[in-house]
């Protein structure tokens, strides 16, 4: 206990340099590169511990007995790892995408366009209805009280679970390709639009909404120059919510489709013929692909927030 | 035609009757209508335009065939719930929340811990973290546990960040008379910070209520012994059962919304003192 | 006359870094509080009255100077929990009803359970709010309010008590009444009571002592005896000696508000 405390000291010490030469204001770069350090360090552990049971009966069918180097280096270079290592994913990662022809079927690139139009387009819509639905529930009384108790209800509707339903049910319908997973994105994104639009539009205090009032001010107006400006805060919080949500349809909506592409499908064919790189560094894909969607929304945020001045 | 017709007629009528109600003053009982019209609503167009339009069962069912479907099946369907809900996103939900909690008095103690944690938990909250449902099938098995896996990592991040986030709101005047009592870190901890951090710990408990019954049936896709919700639908889908599937999304929907009202009794109960809850908001 | 000194503070200075730059927030400041004494701190806002409370109940910390609470550090005083602190708004934990919020200090302090209902039911009977123990904070009015947090603050026998303009937000009827029962309270008492308000009647009236200061930076312009009875009817409020307090208080505010 002691030791933690002297550690805690130290860093926050270090903490305390970064500031005053200002290298980090924030405090936060140092303790997020510890911690992904430290993360990493356990990793490569848990990969030999996991890896090694397959090893010791490679081992014993060989008649061989594995010194602890000879562990260590092949746990972490298996053909079909139970954990692969970082640098085993990653090279995974480099080889799927640099190396292979962006219309390979084999290409990390190939699958991942599949999956990010898909989200796209859903959570474009999303996003429409979402703010569509937001605008009657705030201005139309009959709406509020009927549609969002439904609305509610609808997000425990696990959708996602009937998705592959849903895309085989369209599918017979006629409506194939993008179109059914796009519309399971869209319906995961419209939630989160609707209930952060719905709070952002009727967060104007009373005051604001009677000062518009001695001004005559017409019901667009109101929108157009106090409500929707005041909203953009929550609005862009959703959208990053809406934008996570939209992904997460995706890739499950790729389940079922049989064939069809995408980082869901890459996952679930690495899945079904044990090839466990497939589905790490499909993981690993659709993680950065979603990190970097939410990242761009959150630059435009900032963009945007500073030139209201609503954010410094 | 007649059937999507009259259907479309009740609508109109319903709607007309919850702008009446709209315009009323509020009162619980009136405000219970709108809702309910609309959800009857919506029930007599679907079967209306799937009779009338004779729309293939195939590609959906009318609401009277679930509902055969459903009394026929409870047994099965009951089956399914215990495995999937029961068995799989309650521990799971269970273990990924005590996980979180302790993850966020530790960040509390520790704030160059705290610091480093609150941007990667943020980061991995917003993944497809239902995507390691593979990977945990593969690790654990077909049985509930891996389905309890992926639900307790599901729910880890977004209850991680909600109860950190709500560790940190005390009001400065309150952490300030605690600092004249020469309270400690525990004190502080359990007379204070724990009771204002709750409402945003609800916040987070109530999002996770929907994941967790979601991560349980779809973990089930990747894997399952010959039981669960999420076997049933994708073993009944590609066979064109869809009376079937429709009849375990309703038992899904039933269970996640008892899940999510349970926790809401208990945060009115515990949190009665939030403004929120004592409709102030 | 031999009194015990109960606060010693030495050229106390206090300088603030915030993101706008230096804000010196008390420079050289001087003072002498004895046992018993009710010692008012007046003075328009950004002074440094709170900021100098704030210090002696070691809640912030001086960048320069001497500062002792019962011959110990400010530090040591409150680890020895020397003083009760009242602030400005009640501060009172919503999720506990009014005698639970009482008790808080003496369950941190490690009363038994009899002492803390014994302690809980004296002081609430001070401050008049016998029979609203079970009532929560948000049932109260603000004046209740403030007299369950005085009275959280006298439950566990603090010589000390730090007020930070504990009435500010109450109506003149009301706060004349609590005046009145604060002044009660404290000849019972007898404790060493600093005060820190921008009303002047409020001051002149409670005081033995009135401590005037002026901002930027903060410090004292004035320190006044006051040579009132000790026995203060409200009526008093229009005595000759009262006015004439009350305008040389005045006097520090505006020569103190001139210097800018």
């Amino acid at each position: 206990m002691k030791y933690l405390k002297e550690l805690e000291k130290g860093c926050e010490q270090v903490t305390v340099m970064n500031k005053r030469l200002r290298i980090d204001s924030d405090n936060k770069i140092l303790p997020v590169i510890c911690i992904i350090t430290f993360i990493i360090t356990i990793w490569y552990g848990f990969s030999i511990v996991l890896n090694a049971p397959w090893e010791f009966d490679k081992a014993k069918r060989n008649s061989i007995t594995l010194s602890k180097t000879e562990l260590v280096s092949q746990t972490w270079s298996q053909k079909r790892p139970k954990l692969p290592t970082p640098h085993q994913v990653a090279k995974e990662m480099w080889d799927t995408t640099i190396n292979k022809k962006i219309t390979s079927k084999r290409s990390l690139v190939y699958h991942g366009l599949i999956t990010f139009y898909e989200t796209i387009y859903g959570f474009a819509f999303g996003t429409g209805l979402g703010i569509l639905l937001a605008l009657g529930i705030v201005y139309n009384r009959a709406t509020a009280m009927s549609v969002m108790p439904w609305i509610i209800t609808s997000q425990t509707i696990p959708i996602l679970a009937i998705a592959p339903m849903i895309v085989v049910a369209l599918g017979s319908a006629g409506f194939s390709g993008l179109m059914p997973i796009v519309i399971i994105s869209m319906y995961l994104s419209f939630f989160p639009v609707v209930v952060g639009m719905v709070k952002g539009l009727k967060s104007p205090e009373q005051l604001d909404i009677d000062q518009m009032k001695t001004w005559s001010a017409s019901k667009s107006q109101v929108l157009f120059k106090l409500r929707a400006p005041k909203s953009t805060p929550y609005l862009f919080t959703s959208l990053k919510l809406g934008m996570a949500a939209s992904l997460v349809g995706a890739i499950v909506g790729e389940l079922p489709s049989g064939g069809g592409g995408g980082l869901g499908f890459r996952m679930l064919s690495g899945s079904t013929f044990g090839n466990t790189l497939h589905i790490w560094s499909g993981l690993f894909s659709a993680a950065i692909l979603a990190g970097s969607l939410i990242a761009i929304i959150g630059v435009i945020q900032r963009i945007v927030l500073k030139r209201m001045a609503l954010e410094t | 035609m007649v059937y999507f017709a009259g259907a479309i007629g009740f609508w109109i009528l319903a709607w007309l009757l919850n702008i009446w109600i709209a315009r009323q003053n509020e009162s619980k009982l009136l405000n219970l209508f709108p809702p309910i019209l609309f959800g009857v609503s919506i029930i007599l167009i679907w079967q209306a335009s799937v009779v009338g339009f004779e729309v293939s069962p195939v590609i959906l069912p009318p609401p009277s065939a679930i509902y055969y479907k459903f009394i026929s099946s409870i047994p099965t369907l009951w089956g399914d719930f215990v495995q999937t809900a029961l068995k799989g996103a309650l521990p799971g939900y269970l273990i990924g929340c005590a996980a979180a909690f302790a993850v966020s008095l530790i960040a509390d103690k520790f704030k160059f811990f705290g610091r480093g944690i609150l941007p990667i938990g943020n980061f991995l909250a917003a993944m497809p973290i239902i995507g390691i449902a593979p990977i945990l099938v593969m690790w654990y098995g077909y049985g509930w546990q891996s389905k309890a896996a992926v639900v307790a990592v599901m729910v880890f991040f977004p209850i991680l960040v909600n109860t950190v986030q709500g560790m940190k709101m005390s009001d400065k005047i309150h952490k300030d008379l605690m600092q004249t009592y020469n309270a400690n870190y525990l004190q502080t901890l359990l007379k204070l910070r724990l009771a204002t951090a709750m409402p945003f710990i609800f916040n987070g408990l109530k999002i996770c209520t929907t994941l967790a019954l979601i991560g349980a049936i779809v973990a089930e896709f990747f894997g399952s012994p010959i039981r669960g919700m999420g076997f049933r639908i994708s073993t009944e889908a590609p066979r064109f059962a869809l009376d079937m599937v429709w009849a375990e999304i309703t038992v899904a929907a039933i269970a996640g919304s008892l899940f999510y009202g349970g926790i809401v009794l208990l945060e009115k109960w515990i949190t009665f003192w939030h403004p929120s809850q004592r409709g102030r908001a | 006359m031999v009194q015990s000194e109960v606060i010693n503070v030495s050229n106390l200075d206090l300088t603030f870094e915030t993101g706008d730059g230096p804000v010196h927030a008390l420079k050289n400041v001087d003072l002498k509080v004895n046992k018993g004494d009710f010692v008012s701190f007046i003075g328009p806002s950004g002074c440094g009255k709170t900021t100098l409370l704030r210090v002696l109940a070691d809640l912030d910390e001086p960048t320069a100077g001497e500062v002792t609470v019962n011959g110990v550090s400010p530090r040591e005083a409150r680890e020895a929990r020397a003083y009760g602190y009242v602030f400005q708004a009640a501060g009172l934990y919503p999720w506990r009803n009014v005698a639970a919020n009482v008790k808080l200090p003496l369950e941190i302090m490690g009363y038994s359970k009899e002492e803390q209902l014994k302690r809980v039911k004296k002081v609430l009977d001070l401050v008049e709010l016998t029979g609203f123990e079970n009532k929560y904070p948000w049932q109260l009015s603000g004046g209740m309010q403030q007299r369950a947090s005085i009275a959280r603050a006298l439950a566990f026998d603090a010589d000390i008590l730090f007020m930070d303009e504990p009435f500010g937000a109450l109506d003149e009827i009301v706060r004349d009444h609590l005046n009145k029962q604060l002044l009660e309270l404290w000849k019972s008492t007898n404790k060493t009571i600093c005060f820190v308000t921008h009303s002047i009647p409020e001051a002149v009236y409670l005081s033995t002592k009135i401590v005037v200061m002026s901002p930027r930076p903060g410090r004292i312009v004035d320190i006044i005896d006051s040579n009132l009875p000790s026995d203060r009817p409200l009526e008093i409020r229009d005595s000759k000696d009262f006015i004439e307090i009350s305008q040389r208080v005045r006097e520090g505010l505006r020569a103190g508000h001139s210097d800018e």
